[in-house]
């Protein structure tokens, strides 16, 4: 996406060279990454600029998300379809008629914004991480195999790729999230048919270069099967960078869910989404002004976060890529 | 160079023909015969057969697909069932709109991204350096249609200044331009400053200076000029999310543009005209690619001979 096509593959090349056992280590930290880093993480993870504290805020946020994710639905109650009319627009910290305190207000309809923000991020959080999850297999395993086996399934993935970025993203999102029955799976599908291209071009890179290293020859010769080749001596130089990419795609699919929920497509109608509460409170921004507002620092305040930390991972793993 | 120019046009033709088809299976794969949602619910069965025979709806789908195809090249993308007229005509109605609020977003976003770079870049560290950078993480981290709220509920409901949506006015256009313009002036404020800091440790700018130019002359005559390449090449490979966030902000504005046009066409199943969007704007953005490739290479005489894919 980006001109220098050359410090790209630098970048790939600088990664293949670590040892082995480091990509391990490195992985396994990862998966700890949303909850509190581990204390011995600091002996690994050096972040590049700021202090460590400044530099775990981001995973703190994140994990603080993740928290009212799942348990905030235990603990506060909200149907979107119940509309107690004698509390409509309640501004913040105002007593409701059951006698509750609606913290952060409540919408034209009655109902609670606290809830309607926790229950929000239940859906953005699995929404995103879901795409995430179908870009990444997707991807990875198309670029992989493209890096390894390069010739014409290589220049078709690249042709594929050019088709599909004739379309912005959001607009192909919304065709296809449009046209067929509201869904969580068609939002996912819609989102991850652009999610995925970014996953395929990084593991491309990488591929092409580990393919030239010696091990990989030495495995090739010993008849290793293609399948092992890619899955052991490939798939791991990847993990890097793809959690780098991981992170910063989570974010972007995280915004373009809220869009098109603000834009009313896509998912059902009981389903509670940030992106949905922001479009009701449009029309009584005059009056309460807090129905569009809240969620939307609710929004900015996770992506800012989950931007910070994968730019944190991608200094650390290279392939620069933070745009729109 | 020609040839080069050609081999672009040449991708870009295959290109269409792969969006054209992306869209046609999108369409036909949509439940629901497009037949019954041209005519509404109060259709006769008569009268739905009759327009499925004529829209070509029961002939088998690779006879379909041509005959799409050649629609596509012929530019006729059938009629609008809700606008009642030809679909392709209700979009270029609204190109103009999209074009004004895309154009005016790319100017803000070019002179205030190069001047926030510039003066980021120039002391790299510096506390202003530090606040431009805070700035464009949030820029490009905030979502546009809430950024576009928040100016509505500030300028035109607050301060009453400009106001809140539709056209008219010069001053309709200001809060929905530079809603769309704030995260590419982050893009290309991220991108003037990291050139401009890599250019100040260049020989030519050593050069500059010794020949005793001040401190500003260096910066603007040197610096920045070199820094103009990458921001071309960034403005014409960004045009396409610049169309997507238009998509976007025209909805949160009531912007008569493609974008509003779009999202109420897949709302009502208008497919003839989801597709003449469509296809519309990977057209724009295509061709968009082409030039900034091309000016890329006119720009920089470096990279002149070689040519890129």
């Amino acid at each position: 996406m980006t001109l220098p096509a050359s410090s790209k593959s630098n970048q790939a090349e600088r990664y293949a060279a670590a040892p082995q056992g480091n990509v391990t280590q490195t992985s396994h930290k990862h998966e700890t990454k949303q909850n509190t880093p581990s204390p011995n993480a600091t002996n690994t993870f050096e972040f590049r600029g700021g202090g460590t504290v400044l530099a775990r805020v981001p995973y703190f946020v994140i994990g603080l998300y993740v928290l009212v994710a799942v348990l905030g639905p235990l603990l506060i109650d909200y149907d979107p379809v119940h509309t107690p009319l004698p509390d409509r627009l309640l501004a913040p910290g105002e007593q409701t008629t059951t006698g509750g305190i609606a913290w952060l207000g409540t919408d034209a309809l009655g109902r609670d914004i606290l809830a309607q923000i926790v229950y929000g991020a239940r859906t953005s959080l699995s929404i995103g991480l879901a795409t995430v999850l179908v870009a990444c297999v997707v991807g990875v395993t198309i670029g992989i195999v493209a890096g390894y086996a390069r010739g014409w399934l290589d220049a078709v993935l690249a042709r594929i790729i050019d088709v599909l970025q004739a379309f912005p993203a959001i607009l192909l999102a919304i065709v296809i999230a449009g046209v067929f029955a509201r869904s969580v799976l068609v939002v996912v599908l819609a989102l991850s048919v652009t999610a995925w291209i970014s996953f395929a071009r990084v593991t491309r890179g990488v591929a092409l270069s580990v393919r030239e290293r010696a091990w990989v020859d030495a495995a090739r010769v010993m008849g290793v099967p293609v399948r092992s080749i890619l899955g052991r001596h490939i798939l791991p130089f990847t993990i890097g960078p793809v959690v780098a990419l991981a992170t910063l795609e989570f974010a972007l699919v995280v915004l373009a869910e809220a869009g098109l929920s603000f834009l009313g497509i896509g998912l059902p109608t009981t389903a509670v989404s940030w992106g949905q509460t922001i479009a009701n409170g449009q029309q009584y921004l005059e009056t309460a002004w807090w129905i569009s507002t809240l969620p939307g620092i609710a929004l900015s305040l996770l992506i800012i976060n989950i931007g910070i930390l994968g730019d944190q991972l991608t200094a650390r793993y290279g392939h620069r890529r933070r745009q729109n | 160079m020609i040839r080069m120019i050609a081999r672009r046009l040449l991708i870009g033709v295959f290109v269409m023909w792969g969006a054209a088809s992306v869209i046609f299976v999108i369409v036909r794969a949509a439940p629901g015969n497009p037949a019954t949602v041209f005519l509404g619910p109060d259709a006769s069965p008569e009268q739905i057969a009759r327009l499925t025979e004529s829209l070509g709806l029961n002939r088998p789908l690779y006879e379909q697909y041509f005959s799409y195809l050649g629609d596509v090249v012929r530019l006729d993308f059938g009629q609008s069932y809700r606008l009642g007229r030809p679909a392709m005509a209700a979009v270029l109605e609204r190109l103009p709109a999209t074009v004004d609020l895309t154009l005016t977003a790319t100017a803000i976003a070019v002179v205030a991204g190069l001047i926030l770079g510039l003066v980021a870049g120039s002391r790299p560290g510096s506390v202003v350096d530090r606040v431009v950078s805070a700035a464009t993480i949030a820029l490009q981290s905030f979502p546009t249609f809430w950024v576009g709220i928040m100016l509505i509920l500030t300028f035109a409901l607050g301060l009453r200044l400009l106001p809140s949506a539709g056209v008219g006015t010069p001053a309709h256009l200001v809060l929905p331009a530079v809603t769309l313009a704030l995260p590419f002036t982050a893009i290309v404020a991220r991108l003037t400053r990291s050139s401009v800091t890599e250019s100040m440790r260049e020989p030519y700018v050593q050069t500059a200076r010794s020949k005793g130019l001040t401190e500003r002359q260096v910066l603007i005559g040197h610096a920045l000029r070199n820094s103009l390449i990458p921001v071309v090449t960034i403005v014409g490979l960004q045009m396409g999310a610049l169309m997507g966030g238009a998509v976007i902000v025209e909805n949160v504005f009531a912007w008569p543009g493609l974008g509003s046009l779009v999202v109420d066409s897949v709302a009502n199943r208008d497919y003839a005209v989801v597709q003449a969007v469509t296809l519309l704007i990977a057209g724009i953005v295509m061709v968009l690619n082409i030039v900034a490739d091309v000016l890329y290479t006119r720009l920089d005489p470096r990279i002149r001979t070689e040519s890129r894919s």
